[in-house]
């Protein structure tokens, strides 16, 4: 579902310096109406600093920044007219919960009786019906994010941003929280860019994502396109655990640890190739494999069990280390080889991978 | 002894032994408090209730009530310290606002400044006032030549003298605790403020004066009670004309050699500003002011 009213953003050519360090450098992105697009990235790669050029937080050198067709790139930020969940929250703790709602309508002269109604509705959206007179110090991390969120909602923003809103919440809630964000969106519609560190929230939240490092956007993809096919090794190392084979291209014969490669995948046109290969897509095959799998040779350096899956370390013919993720049934732990064992390792040509080896 | 019990009395006994030792610890202090506080204060209050004669009287305090000189020396009082109060708020809040915006290294030279005269003698910054506000004294020599006002004015000698006197004094422990408030807002308050639509002005008002008021209040108590028994400031600036308590009680001792009366006085003094801390602690959240914060 799309909102009517949702506004799509445009960003063209935005720079921002500290010193001759460049926090943003030439970004530009568009980020669709009704989307819900998240700027992913380690600390300091310059995420934050492109959502504080949308909220009007931070004064970019140049650029451009548009909410529709309007440019607001030097607009204040009390007059952008965007929702904005913060980091910590920053709940007024001088006012109630329903003082802290009621804010940004009581800003734009609401007639008391609609506020209060508004009020409630937007706690009833974060599912806090009820929960207006308490005081901020009364409330859980998880509610105060429910109340910072019903905050930016209730006026109604047409953009909606989101600088790691669960970040401060142990895992169950956020997992949770992750799906009612996603819900909440699809009912709300409201154009959505959302910053965070974690992957596993990227990919799971949403349409797409944007990996950004070094103040640049390194891919733009949907999560599948990311993870499926990386366009360069910063995003192939940032997503999933993954571990590179360099590989060597002699005609149309490509050779990694002593392995002709067969790929089902593009092969990207660059001189130096990788290889990537992730934990969950190496498997331990028998000594006859299929015809389509590439299978490697390796001694195993360590085994650690964890739960629901367990880990394998073995190192490859030439010296890389690469893991090995394999679901768990019972029996299957036992029946592992230990470390000192030589094992063969497999890759579905589907599954390999291939990225270009930039520097 | 079941397992239950298992070394139950042993470690009730550990748990005595320890609150014990901590008494024992906090003795000495206790001590001190005593012999400082305690003992004088109702040593006050004991010479209070001796009249001229040497016996038990409420003559000290009879005289309080008939005479209209203390009622206007106890109005004196409170108006000073009032006046000292509102002028302190109106140069001290804005001083710290402007301080709580800078980089923490300009905050805290600026700091140093207002600590500075603390570091000097009350009785040197008070003469130095004098000096400086005399008919033919500095500020009215340069005033005068700059074209700011015509005649000397009477700056000193007068309830003039006395206030910017006190104010000079007592400004740091207003700015102290309103600069320590306003340093701990959190600058995402004011970013959500903003980002919720509040111009900065609005901003200002609805969200981070609200949450300085508690080191406000914390300042402006305690610039009021240090005023209400103030004594080297207005006596020395106020030249006889802004009499307040504590200049009383001193005139009683070394004029009249009055012990009675001078105690009687300290006494009500005594009273009148606990009542003021009273008063305010049902207003105000005395835990916020010394630091409790806003959690």
């Amino acid at each position: 579902m799309t909102n009517q009213d949702a506004l799509p953003i445009t960003v063209r050519g935005v720079t921002k310096t500290y010193g001759d360090v460049f926090a943003l450098d030439d970004v530009s992105l568009d980020v669709k109406s009704g989307e819900f697009l998240t700027l992913l990235g380690p600390s300091g790669s310059g995420k934050t600093t492109l959502l504080m050029v949308l909220a009007g937080f931070t004064r970019p050198d140049r650029g451009s920044l548009k909410f529709g067709t309007d440019e607001v790139i030097r607009k204040p930020p009390h007059l952008r007219d965007v929702g904005m969940v913060f980091q910590n929250y920053a709940l007024f703790p001088h006012m109630t919960v329903a003082g802290n709602v009621g804010y940004p309508l009581r800003l734009r002269k609401v007639a008391k009786a609609e506020i209060a109604e508004r009020v409630e509705r937007a706690l009833e959206t974060v599912q806090l019906g009820g929960y207006g007179d308490r005081r901020i110090d009364q409330l859980s991390g998880g509610q105060k994010q429910r109340v910072a969120l019903a905050r930016s909602i209730v006026f109604e923003p047409r953009i909606l941003l989101m600088d790691e809103p669960l970040s401060a919440l142990d895992k169950k809630l956020r997992d949770r929280m992750q799906i009612e964000l996603r819900h909440l969106h699809e009912k709300l519609g409201m154009t959505t860019v959302y910053v965070t560190h974690d992957q596993r929230e990227a990919l799971t939240m949403s349409d797409r994502i944007a990996v950004v490092n070094f103040g640049r956007i390194m891919q733009l993809a949907t999560p599948q396109e990311l993870y499926e096919q990386p366009e360069n090794k910063f995003v192939a190392d940032f997503i999933g655990d993954s571990a590179f084979l360099d590989v060597t291209r002699s005609g149309d014969t490509l050779t990694a640890a002593g392995t002709a490669l067969r790929t089902s995948r593009a092969i990207p046109d660059a001189p130096d190739l990788a290889l990537m290969m992730r934990p969950e897509r190496l498997h331990l095959v028998s000594d006859k494999p299929g015809k389509d799998k590439n299978v490697f040779d390796a001694t195993v350096t360590e085994l650690v069990y964890q739960g629901e899956s367990y880990l394998l370390y073995a190192q490859l013919g030439d010296g890389t280390e690469v893991a090995v993720r394999g679901a768990m049934r019972a029996g299957t732990y036992t029946g592992l080889p230990q470390p000192g064992g030589t094992v063969k390792l497999g890759l579905d040509a589907a599954d390999t991978v291939l990225i270009a080896h930039e520097g | 002894m079941t397992a239950t019990d298992m070394n139950a009395e042993g470690l009730r006994r550990d748990e005595q032994l320890e609150r014990l030792r901590l008494f024992g610890l906090a003795s000495p202090a206790l001590l001190l408090v005593l012999v400082i506080l305690v003992i004088p204060v109702g040593w006050l209050f004991y010479v209070s209730f001796i009249g001229a004669d040497g016996t038990f009287s409420m003559e000290n305090y009879e005289r309080m009530l008939k005479r209209k000189s203390y009622a206007r020396i106890f109005r004196t009082t409170f108006e000073v310290s009032l006046l000292t109060t509102g002028l302190c708020i109106l140069i001290g809040y804005p001083l710290a606002y402007f301080m709580s915006q800078l980089p923490t290294r300009w905050a805290n030279l600026c700091l140093i400044t207002v600590l500075l005269p603390f570091w000097t003698s009350l009785l040197v910054r008070t003469y130095a006032w004098l000096v400086l506000l005399q008919k033919r004294g500095l500020v009215n020599d340069w005033a005068i030549s700059l074209g700011l006002w015509d005649e000397p004015l009477k700056l000193v000698h007068n309830l003039n003298g006395t206030l910017i006197g006190m104010v000079h004094i007592m400004l740091p422990f207003l700015i102290l605790p309103v600069y320590g408030a306003m340093r701990a807002i959190d600058r995402d308050y004011l970013k959500a403020a903003a980002n919720l639509g509040a111009s900065p002005r609005r901003a200002f008002w609805t969200v981070f004066f609200p949450l300085s008021t508690p080191g406000l209040f914390a300042g402006a108590l305690m610039v009021f009670v240090l005023s209400l028994g103030f004594f080297v400031t207005p006596a020395v600036l106020g030249g006889g004309k802004v009499i307040m308590v504590s200049m009383k009680i001193v005139s009683n001792i070394e004029l009249f050699v009055n012990w009675g009366a001078a105690s009687a006085l300290g006494v009500v003094l005594l009273v009148l500003t606990i009542g003021v801390l009273w008063i305010a602690s049902r207003f105000l959240n005395f835990e916020q002011m010394t630091g409790g914060g806003h959690g």
